[in-house]
This record gives structure tokens, sequence and C-alpha cells, in this order.
């Protein structure tokens, strides 16, 4: 966590006042609520009334995809179409499959290239088949594995030609990439607060004032009665301080990461045969350096099992993550991968390696000088299965 | 020692990691995901999962002792040597034990050789059963419980790999397990143990069967008089040596399942002491001693031919290296083809075979003696 979201977070826990209590220690958290929602929405370019905060990524996901959904066929029972991209986020994915089942959705899955890139093409495509009859679309800002950026505007654009509405679970962007809502032209938006620097537990739907969704939790009435139950300043008060922290260092921190990033790249593909960079490859002068997440370098290693190089890794000191895995720790083949074309042998052999705000250079290096004994290891441990 | 460490979510496993740690070894946990069953969504992606509880459970004891851990998917392996050998051996007419092949295929060959080729020295596992120091190198001997030994299913480990196993519970009474994981504070240690086919949970392997094979009405006729007596559902609803649940007159018996004929779908049954045999082949034998102490035996061991068997004197008699033949002064009594049978010399491991077919119904009976 960024030490000032740390200071924000411990200072937060003095006020212990209920936010939809009316008495002075009450306003003093609501107090704290409202100057954090001030703060992000300012950060972001959106108004503070779209800010609606949540527990995570994942339920601020939830209320949008389920929240548009419900409200889109309430209006018209016909419109229950969903276009979404293939390579998503679970948090995403799983909604939509829920909704298919239990709400009788329509979801239809936009390709991705073999760099992870969806098209605006393929999209208004989709669109013009039956756009009277579609809810919205959801395309996620950047991707979580493989960190290729969207493009994000275009693709808002193409769903308002056609009346749609546009959400973007923009988790992994936040605090990596300049954001900014009006401008974008998306309508709602998924942020999560670890993933900036925050604490984990907390995160925000910012949704245009011009869509209207239905709530999925009721009671009190909180966050516009969008999401009753009583919230968590402190997770709050310090996502806030987080987000504040990024719009004014963002540059020189953006910079520093891409310059580690590409730094890490070379090293890898020079050093290691057996590696293969995925998604865009920024150290080419063909892309654009903001093509690609400034934290994200996600690599596959012929011959190898992804968690056996993971464990290797670990046991170095160097922690990095296989993609998703399922409840009980068990690594699964990426989606996202699968989706790019790459065979199930090869998504299995992949590694991703995120950088924090406070990675250096020195933890690139140290990743280098373990990395070439554990991809010797790991091809001999998959050579004898 | 750098030492993998095989955490089934278990009492033994648990225990057995906590000791080896106490020894001074680095320790590092793993759980095998056995079980394969997936749940398929729209998009078409598997989310297969293992039983999350058994791995919870496997990580809080790793939790406890301070150890890395892991999760390693061996699905594939396990679903292609012992569930499918499983389906296969009942269907032609055998008596599979799926646990000998877990630790054949699965445990003691893609577990060992993967932690070996990732940097470990050795593997440990939860298994009641002693490896010792012989003068010609390891050697397994039956675990110190006797109601908990386990040396019947692990015989079939290959002799180099005894040195880079541990079984750190193998010389103690599960009883003491049970109060030292308690006195350790894990949560599992009250947890019942486990004694149905893991992949099987809700215990009924013949309903199991008859969904993965379907049934497959067949004659059960009279091992002596070639008479038919009954019908059954297929030869992988029976096993030899089975009496409840056959659909036939038991007026004249008790009657027992003597053979099973997958080629003709025939169940031959018998009186119990048509269940007797003198003499068997044995293939596919692993030896855990060498030509010496087995010459020094003169072929004279004690044979165990089911997992809860009490071993009877026998004499082994090499044919080659992969079949040996046994004999038996006293008849055993319900010999299944597709079980192990192991040979020890006191409580040491020599060696082991797979139970083969008798040629034809009736070889083997008194006409040896």
């Amino acid at each position: 966590m960024l030490p000032v979201a740390k200071e924000a977070f411990v200072s937060a826990l003095n006020v212990n006042g209920n936010a939809s209590s009316l008495h002075a220690t009450g306003r003093g958290a609501r107090k704290l609520i409202e100057e954090s929602r001030e703060q992000i929405a300012k950060a972001l370019g959106a108004r503070s009334s779209e800010v609606i905060f949540t527990s995570g990524g994942t339920e601020a996901n939830n209320l949008a995809l389920k929240g548009v959904f419900w409200q889109s066929v309430e209006e018209d029972p016909n419109r229950r179409r969903i276009i979404t991209s293939a390579i998503e986020h679970h948090a995403v994915l799983d909604p939509l499959a829920w909704l298919t089942e239990y709400g009788h959705a329509v979801v239809e899955y936009l390709d991705v290239d073999s760099l992870g890139r969806v098209s605006a093409a393929q999209l208004r495509d989709l669109l013009a088949q039956a756009p009277a009859e579609t809810a919205l679309v959801s395309v996620m800002w950047a991707n979580n594995e493989v960190g290729t950026v969207q493009p994000i505007a275009d693709l808002a654009a193409v769903a308002h030609e056609f009346g749609v509405a546009f959400h973007t679970d923009a988790v992994q962007a936040l605090g990596q990439l300049p954001i900014d809502f009006q401008a974008s032209g998306v309508d709602l938006m998924t942020l999560s607060g670890h993933k900036a620097g925050g604490p984990h537990g907390v995160g925000a739907l910012v949704v245009s004032d011009r869509v209207h969704i239905t709530a999925l939790t009721h009671g009190g009435g909180q966050e516009r009665a969008l999401r009753s139950g009583t919230p968590d300043v402190p997770a709050i008060a310090a996502m806030a301080a987080a987000v504040t922290y990024w719009q004014g260092n963002q540059v020189q921190h953006v910079r520093h990461l891409r310059e580690l990033r590409d730094y890490l790249i070379r090293r890898v593909l020079a050093e290691i045969p057996e590696a293969r960079l995925n998604g865009i490859d920024t150290t080419k002068a063909a892309y654009e350096t903001d093509a690609r997440l400034p934290a994200n370098a996600h690599f596959s290693f012929e011959g190898c099992e992804g968690d056996a190089l993971l464990m290797l890794l670990d046991a170095a000191g160097v922690e990095c993550s296989t993609g998703s895995a399922c409840s009980a720790g068990m690594p699964e083949p990426s989606h996202v991968l699968l989706r790019m074309g790459l065979p199930d042998e090869i998504a299995r052999a992949s590694l991703r390696f995120s950088l924090g705000w406070n990675s250096t250079k020195a933890d690139v290096d140290k990743l280098l000088l373990a990395l070439p004994e554990a991809v010797a290891r790991a091809s001999k441990a998959r050579a004898q299965a | 020692m750098r030492v993998l460490a095989a955490l089934s979510g278990g009492v033994d496993s648990a225990v057995a990691a906590a000791r080896a740690k106490d020894a001074g070894h680095d320790v590092t946990a793993v759980h095998l995901a056995m079980s394969k069953y997936s749940a398929a969504s729209t998009d078409g992606r598997s989310r297969g999962c293992c039983t999350a509880s058994d791995a919870n459970d496997a990580r809080r004891v790793a939790d406890a002792l301070s150890i890395p851990f892991y999760v390693w998917d061996v699905r594939e392996v396990f679903e292609s040597k012992v569930v499918q050998q499983f389906r296969d051996s009942y269907a032609s007419g055998e008596t599979p034990n799926p646990c000998v092949r877990c630790n054949e295929f699965v445990k003691f060959d893609y577990v060992l050789k993967r932690a070996v080729a990732l940097g470990f020295e050795g593997l440990v596992t939860g298994h009641y059963a002693q490896i010792k120091q012989g003068v010609n190198g390891a050697e397994l001997h039956r675990g110190l419980d006797e109601s908990k030994d386990q040396s019947y299913v692990l015989a079939v480990m290959r002799s180099d790999d005894l040195s880079s196993v541990l079984f750190p519970v193998g010389s103690s009474l599960k009883t003491e397990v049970r109060s030292e994981a308690d006195a350790r504070g894990f949560a599992v240690s009250t947890k019942p143990d486990s004694y149905d086919i893991c992949f099987i949970p809700s215990g009924d392997t013949k309903s199991w069967l008859k969904k993965e094979l379907g049934t497959n009405s067949g004659a059960v006729v009279n091992h002596r008089t070639g008479e038919l007596v009954g019908t059954h559902d297929g030869v992988h609803t029976l096993t030899v040596g089975q009496r409840r649940g056959l659909n036939l007159d038991q007026s004249k018996g008790p009657f027992y399942v003597t053979s099973l004929d997958a080629k003709t779908n025939t169940a031959t049954v018998g009186l119990v002491n048509d269940l007797d045999s003198y003499e068997f082949v044995v293939e596919s034998v692993n030896w855990l001693a060498s030509p010496t102490t087995i010459g020094e035996a003169g072929g004279a061991f004690c044979v165990q031919i089911r997992a809860h068997h009490r071993p009877v004197a026998g004499k082994v008699t090499s044919t080659d290296g992969h079949q040996v033949q046994i004999s038996f002064r006293e008849p055993v009594r319900g010999l299944a083809p597709g079980q192990s049978a192991v040979w020890y010399s006191g409580t040491r491991v020599i060696g082991c075979g797979t139970i083969a077919k008798r040629e034809s119904a009736g070889d083997g009976r008194k006409s040896s003696h």
C-alpha cells in the first residue's frame, strides 16, 4: 500500500462514526466519504455524484452488468443482449454467465487478435445486427494478464452510435494509465482500491448521470440507494488518497514503470531462449509505449509448466503469477491466452510479472539471476512427465 | 534435505510434514489435485476444480507449519493411470486396487520425478510403512501400526526410489499420530480416516461402475456342473469371492463368485471350497530385494493377496523377470485377479505383482497336489 494511503487509512480509523448517523461523529464520517468521493471524481474526470463506493472491483462489475441488465429488461423485455470481449476478467465473465443462466441474457463475445486487441469494426458489426436488443457493451480498459490496452474511447463511441451504454472494467488502468471518465465517453467504469496502491476490499463504480441502473443490494439506501450497507470509511479514504497521489505523480511514475518493464522484456527475451512475450512488445518501434500496461510483462516459457516456474521463483524470492487459479489453488490455463490463439501447452507455460510502485531495477536483476536455473529445472521436470 | 511433503488434507500427512520439519528438513508442501470433474460455462472454458475443502485443510496445515504451499494438478495422470485402469480392469472381469496404481504411477512416479527434477531431494508422505537401511540399501517394511499398515499398497515402489522417500509416521501408532496432531493444534486432528476410493466419494462403487460402464446382462453358471443358475448385470458388477447380491437361488449354497470371463460375459459360481487355490501366477513383478536375498530364502516368503489379508507361507518361484509363480501348502481363499500379491520376509517387503487370471476355471485347484 502507498504510504499516503496507509496514513489516510490509519487516520480515518479515528473517525468512529457511522456515516448514516445524524450526530456530530456521524457527520464526521460522512464528510470523509464525501471528500473522498470528490477527490476520486476530480482525479478521474467524473462528477462526484457519479462515484458509487463498493467492496471492490468484483462488486462494481456485478453492479454494472446486472444493474444495467435488469434496468434494460425492465424498460424493454427484448433488450437482453450484452456484448463483451472474450478476454475479460472472471469478475465480468462469471456475472454474465450467471445472467445468461438465470436472467436469460444473451451474451456475445468480441474476438481478440494474437496481441489481445479487440476491434471497433467487429463491435460495429455485432451492434448493427440487433442494436435495439442490446443492453450494454462491456470491454475492459486494459487486460490484467497480457497488459493489452484497448481503444476504449473508440469502442465507447461505436456503442453510442447505436445508442447502447458502454461499461469498462478499468481496474488495471487505475494508477497506470491516465483516466478521464468524461472524455473517454464511457458510461460505467469499474475501479478497485488495491490495484492502485490502496487497500483491498474497496472499489467503486463510476456511473454516468445519464445511465439508470437497478440496485442489487437493498437496505439503508447508502450510495444513492444503489449500494446499501454501511460504508468502509478508512478503506474509502485510503483509496481516495492513493488515487489523488497518482494524479500528481502519474507521469513520473509511469515513465519509471515503462522503462523497468521494457528493461525486463529485453533481458528476458535476450537471456532466456525458451521465452516468448505475450501481448504487445513495447520494445519494438512498431508499437506505442502505452499500448501495454506500464507495469505488465507476460511470457511463455516453452517446454516448462508455469506452476513449476512459479514455485522455483517463489523459493528464490521472486513472486509472479500464472494467471488464474481455481478456489483450491490449482493453476488453470488462461482463457485470455487461449483466445489469443496460443495452444493449451504454451498457455500452461506462462507467467505474468507485475511491477509495483516500489519495484526497482534491482528487483528485475534478481529475477534474471534466478530465471535461467528455474527454466532449466522446469524444462527437465516437464520432459520427465 | 530439501523435501516436498504431499499434504492430502488429512491427519497423517500433516503430522508427517511436521515431523519432517522438526527433523531439520527444508519442507515445501504440495496438495495433489486428483479428482476430475469440471463445470463448463458459456464460453466453453472449463474451470475444473479439485476438492476445495481438502485443499484448504492442507493449506491450513502448511500455514501452521509456516512452510510454502502449492497445489499440483495431477488430474490427467490420475485419470489415465488410475481411474481409467480401474474401469478397464473391472470391465475385463478383474478386481483392481486403485491405491496401488496411484502409488505406482502418480505419487511415486509422476510426483516423485517432478519433485526431483525441480530440485527436491526427497518426498514425504503420511503412509504407514517404514523405510529402513539394510546391508544392501534401503528396505521397505510394514508400518508399526499393524491395523494401519500400508506396505501392501506401497510394494510397487521402485527399489531405487526408497532412499528418496520419507514416511515419518510409519513408526507410530495411529492413535499417537492423532494425539500429536491435536497437540500441534492441527484442525484436521479429528478428521475421520478415509476408507473409500477417493474418486468415488459416495462410497458406492457398484453404482459408480454401472454409471461408467453401463449394464451388460450375462450368464451365471455353476463352476462344477456348468449349469446355468442365474444372470448378472455385467462382469464389472461382480468380484471374485462375492456372495451377497447375486441374482440366483442360494438355497443349495451359499454360492460365491469363483471366476469372471469378460470375453463370454460369464460368471461362474461355486461353493466356498471352490475359492481355494494352491498356486497362481503373478505378473508385472516388482522386486524390492536383491537376488541374493531371494536366493537365501529359497523362495519361502509370507504372501498377502489383498489389503486386509493375513499373510500365509508360500513359495515364490521366478519364471522370468516379469512373472512369478506362487504356491502354497495350505489353500488360500478368494484370490482375485487384478489384486496385488505381496511377499514379505518378516516385516520386509520382498516383491509384489498383479495376480493373473487363471487360464480357465478349475486351474490351480487340488490337481497340483
